[in-house]
């Protein structure tokens, strides 16, 4: 396993929607390559037949009758949204200018 | 009004509550109270809502009053950890991207709470999203150890923990990801219990890892433990991982303190090089004890729990980064513009919002998550990972057909002091070696007090674990001992901590 580069860390904080300053990006590669070199220890275990394990119990899937129950109103829902607009939730554009 | 109400247990607070010697209305105050006056130093809360507690309780003394069938804890108060959703009341999770949060429900746990008639004092400090081990990487500042106040109360529930053995509250909510229940209460002389996985709703728990995630009771005492447990687990449908099954006989088994008969299994991966030497020695005696009362102690292994802890922060960041991508400044919470741009995108305007919002630990942890469940990375790192976890559940299912219960050291060490660990991640993870093996498994856990380290005085913890949905085998081992070693020190643990400092008396 190679280590971390500064890029490989900025591209992570891309994909992961953080806008790490150029000091928290010094920061956690060297941070991370040591967390890294310590959780890669999972890779000395001989497991290729062992079944992955996602959860700890057995799960199945859970319905329930396909009926009309109270849910928040919108004024409600809408409480806490840093803005809103015409009882909805109001963002920053999504589309490039261009 | 006697001031030792704040020390009495919620066992015996009910007691007095049912009796009518003291009302649920100056039980509240009295807590009110001590917290005004220690929680400057101790910091366990982040919130107190003195107003709704009071008029909870009043809404008790006034069924009471009528002749009203009441749950045997109605008027007993509790702090609950800032991760569970309280309606009208902040939510925070100790960050800052969620500051002012009011949520529009309330969890399940809290509903039950509600209906049982528990008075809700307030929001209890934790580590941010529950990452760590300390409570120092809240974004509010880190709570205090009552027996210390330079020390760490452990984490991420350092807050319920402090609350409850610095006599803020004699309960308090807790959540266990990876110890945060119990690590908290081996550091603060307290008990912490985390359930078995799906035995305790996760409705309106702000998730950190679904899969690990569970709540439980932070008490002084294992039989208000138990009576707690019995208010907030059982069956939710709004939890679809929630066990359809009555709660385990948690009660009953705190009650009968029964080990005579009974297979311990001293866990020989969990206790050796690493743990402190006062811990491993109250340890020792412990288990001593436990065999003098009848039961028999075996040595059992666990081979893999060598590599939980590799496991455990593989699983849990991808888990975190998945969970934590629902903060994007859009819908509730933080919204923050980037610095020198005009008109930006959604997307600049969440990058933003996270890299102000999220501290240090959060965006360490969403980071190497995204990394672990990255194309080209995953099969090494969280495909290896979730196998390493079956070897652990299969050492579980293995050790469990030969005792009834295993034990261990709940945490490596005593109390740190606070700052000693923050410039090194790994060694802050290490802390909850012995407590994360449970969370993978899904089975439940208590610690409990075993005694003060020698070296430093301070307060080392003892863990039980047992099969899932046997969760009454913790409780019937756990008052047994508790028994045992109050007789031994005369009283208990926490009566030797200092007493704090006053304030405005």
């Amino acid at each position: 396993m190679s280590a971390l580069s500064r890029d490989d860390v900025a591209h992570l904080a891309g994909l992961a929607r953080i806008d790490l300053s150029d000091a928290e990006l010094d920061r956690m590669v060297g941070e991370l390559g040591v967390i890294l070199e310590s959780v890669a220890k999972v890779q000395e275990v001989a497991a290729d037949d062992i079944e992955p394990m996602s959860h700890p119990l057995p799960i199945t899937n859970v319905t329930r009758p396909d009926e009309v129950r109270p849910s928040l109103g919108a004024e409600v829902a809408l409480a806490m949204a840093p803005a809103q607009e015409q009882e909805r939730f109001s963002v920053p554009r999504i589309l490039a200018e261009d | 009004m006697n001031t030792d109400i704040t020390r009495a247990s919620a066992a015996s607070l009910a007691d007095l509550l049912a009796r009518g010697e003291v009302s649920s209305t100056e039980v509240v105050q009295a807590h009110l109270d001590r917290i005004g006056a220690v929680d400057g130093d101790v910091h366990a809360f982040l919130h107190v809502d003195g107003e709704g507690a009071l008029a909870a309780a009043a809404d008790v003394d006034r069924r009471r009053a009528a002749g009203e069938d009441l749950h045997v804890l109605a008027g007993v108060p509790i702090a609950v950890k800032d991760v569970m959703a309280t309606k009208g009341m902040p939510t925070t999770c100790g960050s800052r991207i969620l500051q002012g949060w009011v949520p529009p429900y309330d969890a399940t746990l809290v509903t039950k709470l509600r209906e049982a008639g528990l008075p809700i004092l307030g929001k209890t400090n934790m580590d941010e999203f529950a990452m760590g081990s300390s409570t120092e990487h809240s974004a509010y500042g880190p709570t205090h150890n009552p027996w210390d106040l330079d020390r760490i109360p452990g984490g991420s529930g350092g807050g319920s923990s402090a609350a409850v053995a610095a006599y803020e509250a004699p309960l308090a909510i807790g959540t266990d990801t990876g110890g945060s229940i119990r690590q908290p209460g081996a550091v603060t002389g307290t008990v912490g219990v985390k359930p078995t996985y799906g035995g305790v709703s996760r409705y309106g728990l702000v998730a950190l890892a679904s899969s690990l995630d569970q709540a439980g009771p932070v008490t002084r005492t294992v039989l208000d433990a138990a009576l707690l447990h019995s208010v907030i687990g059982g069956h939710d449908p709004m939890d679809s991982t929630s066990i359809d099954a009555p709660v385990p006989p948690v009660v009953e088994a705190a009650r009968r303190a029964d080990v005579k008969g009974l297979k311990v299994g001293v866990i020989k991966e969990l206790g050796g090089e690493g743990y402190q030497a006062g811990v491993r020695a109250r340890f020792d005696e412990a288990v001593a004890l436990l065999e003098g009362a009848g039961a028999e102690v075996v040595e059992v292994s666990a081979p893999s729990f060598d590599y939980a802890l590799a496991a455990y922060y593989l699983i849990l960041p991808s888990e975190a980064s998945s969970n934590l991508a629902k903060f994007d400044a859009m819908r509730y919470g933080l919204r923050v513009l980037p610095e020198g741009v005009s008109d930006p995108s959604a997307e600049q305007v969440m990058a933003a919002t996270r890299d102000a919002g999220f501290g240090d630990e959060v965006k360490r942890r969403i980071i190497l998550g995204t990394y672990a469940l990255s194309s080209g990375y995953y099969d090494a790192y969280y495909g290896q990972a979730q196998k390493v976890r079956r070897l652990i559940a299969n050492d579980f299912a293995k050790a469990f057909e030969q005792v009834d219960v295993l034990v261990s050291p709940t945490s490596p060490t005593t109390a740190f002091k606070l700052g000693d660990k923050l410039q090194d991640p790994m060694s802050m993870y290490l802390q909850d070696v012995a407590t994360i093996p449970a969370n993978l498994a899904g089975v439940p856990g208590m610690s409990l007090p075993s005694g003060l380290a020698d070296e430093d005085g301070l307060p080392t913890g003892i863990q039980v674990l047992a099969p899932a949905t046997k969760d009454e085998r913790l409780y019937g081992v756990g008052a047994a001992l508790e028994a045992m070693l109050l007789e031994k020190w005369g009283g208990p643990l926490l009566a030797k901590a200092p007493e704090l400092g006053v304030k405005g008396a």
